[in-house]
């Protein structure tokens, strides 16, 4: 068993970067993940392991330098939360077009614009739909517990690395202030520069006689030449598409009606199902890990099985419920819940909802 | 067992280590446990609260609204979460500064004098050590010798000095914890 520790899920997320061995983290701080960057500089890893930590001028800067240093073949993060992710996007479009792996986590706050600090899950589609220019897609983790901040930072270089993509954490301010029990993984060494140079073929760690040059870039004048690398692009994400769907279900076997959530609203509804089965009401948790790729043939497998409804449980104004609609296919009843601007629904709340919305219906 | 309270106060009271000190004293008996501060301009002054959860199940939310158990430090909190203690639960609260007094007869109320109690010790910090002993008392949730081993723990070396006094302060509140209704 590895080191238990009661943590923030922002400090988990932050020591589990320098155990994941990675060479460096490139950030910005912004509420509510401010601790990542406060944990890092107090933890000091450049003497435990060599990683650097650098707290660069701006969000974009950031992000730049994980493309630079991603180039390289190095492990590199960043975080920060949806206004500086928004910054971020230029540079995670080009990070997509280039095939650079890098792992970064945004912990989600309320907004549009600089809203709130407090937690939201409108980030959704930002997230999952592409953010930046072009068509490109990101895995994306959806953490429930300080635990899995901790884990997912580890599976996350994992994927970035199998796939050459960018993968993000995404969480929020209830997972990311939360402290929990965590049980922290045994430190992975960093890398050393050879073995860079062994297993990357494709990163840029210096030219050597005799061998072709490397180059990275995501532009390509010849239309022809780009919408061949699109095509490659396409099939690497229907590889990932087939190959890394992730979902935990909770009491789903006789489940009437499933409420679908991912990260916190998860750890809600959960509550919200033990309400219910307390009430007789046959209810279940259908839980997002990917939210890209997005468990949708999982859902609608479980949907024919006697599923009379679904509600869709976001701290948005119902964004993931699009996704749910159009994998259920009319299979049973959707409806959508959740609070919004900075507003954690209650379990209560949110089993209230089922009732009215879908099984009073 | 499952208990869900929430500890709210005034920033600086040390309402938040209170409710950090309780849940590695949860971690120090095998329980599952989570710790859920209001965060932001909070810890600037103004009203702070933190919700705990020591279990000995996989905890499911961490954000609740009804709590098994309340302990509330300032008039502010105690017109916001009265009402949200379950019925047959338990509501410990600090006579000190509360004007307005709980008036639920479907709860179990009892008083805890900290802040009196805390200076008469002659030192005010330990305050929130004096309400966890009140409520370890009334409820408890974990062992005495586990909140030490947790203090022990967390505390970096050069504080373990300190850990008598905070055995002094819960065993204050121990001893001081009265039944209100």
């Amino acid at each position: 068993m590895g080191e238990l520790k009661l943590m923030k899920g922002n400090e988990a997320l932050a020591e589990a970067a320098i155990r994941a061995g990675a060479d460096a983290y490139f950030g910005y701080p912004i509420t509510p993940q401010s601790e990542v960057i406060e944990y890092l500089m107090a933890e000091k890893p450049w003497e435990r392991t060599g990683m650097v930590v650098l707290q660069a001028e701006s969000e974009v800067a950031a992000i730049n330098m994980v493309y630079g240093a991603a180039g390289a073949g190095k492990r590199v993060m960043t975080s920060s939360s949806s206004p500086g992710v928004s910054l971020k996007q230029e540079g995670l479009s080009y990070i997509a077009g280039s095939e650079l792996p890098c792992v970064y986590a945004n912990v989600v706050r309320g907004g549009p614009g600089l809203g709130t600090i407090q937690p939201s899950q409108a980030d959704y589609f930002q997230s999952t739909k592409g953010g930046g220019h072009g068509d490109y897609r990101q895995i994306v983790l959806a953490p429930a517990s300080v635990q899995e901040m901790s884990d997912f930072v580890k599976l996350g270089f994992e994927l970035a690395f199998k796939y050459r993509i960018a993968v993000l954490i995404l969480s929020d301010g209830v997972i990311g202030q939360m402290m929990e029990k965590v049980e922290l993984f045994d430190p992975i060494p960093r890398m050393t520069d050879d073995e860079i140079v062994e297993k990357y073929p494709w990163a840029t760690t210096g030219k050597k006689k005799g061998t072709a040059r490397r180059i990275i870039t995501s532009l390509d004048l010849d239309s022809h030449k780009m919408e061949e690398h699109n095509h490659h692009l396409q099939a690497k994400y229907k590889t990932i598409s087939e190959n890394e769907v992730r979902y935990e279900l909770f009491d789903c076997d006789d489940a009437e009606y499933i409420f679908v959530a991912y990260g916190s609203s998860a750890r809600i509804a959960q509550k919200s199902v033990q309400l219910a089965r307390a009430k007789g009401i046959k209810a279940g948790l259908f839980r997002l890990i990917s939210l890209y790729p997005f468990p949708g043939k999982e859902m609608a497998a479980l949907c024919k099985k006697g599923v009379k409804g679904w509600l869709a449980v976001e701290m948005s104004a119902g964004q993931m419920v699009e996704d749910v609609m159009l994998s259920v296919k009319g299979c049973a009843k959707v409806a959508h819940y959740g609070r919004y601007g900075g507003i954690v629904h209650s379990p209560e709340e949110v089993l209230h909802a089922m009732e009215e919305k879908i099984i009073g219906e | 067992m499952t208990e869900e309270m929430i500890i709210a106060g005034f920033g600086g009271q040390g309402v938040l280590s209170m409710g950090k000190i309780l849940a590695y004293s949860g971690i120090m008996q095998d329980q599952e446990v989570s710790w859920m501060p209001s965060y932001g301009p909070e810890m600037r002054g103004g009203t702070a609260n933190v919700v705990v959860i020591v279990s000995d199940e996989r905890i499911s939310s961490p954000v609740l609204t009804v709590f098994d158990t309340a302990i509330i430090l300032n008039q502010q909190s105690m017109d916001k979460f009265e009402k949200s203690v379950k019925p047959g639960g338990v509501l410990i609260y600090d006579p000190n500064g509360i004007t307005h007094h709980p008036l639920r007869t479907d709860i179990n109320i009892f008083q805890i004098e900290g802040a009196r109690l805390a200076s008469e010790m002659g030192n005010a910090k330990i305050f929130n050590m004096v309400v966890l002993g009140a409520y370890l008392k009334v409820k408890p949730v974990v062992k005495i010798e586990n909140v030490i081993k947790g203090l022990k723990k967390s505390l970096p070396e050069r504080y373990h000095k300190l850990i008598p006094m905070n055995e002094d302060a819960l065993n204050m509140g121990m001893k001081n914890v009265v039944k209100y209704n």
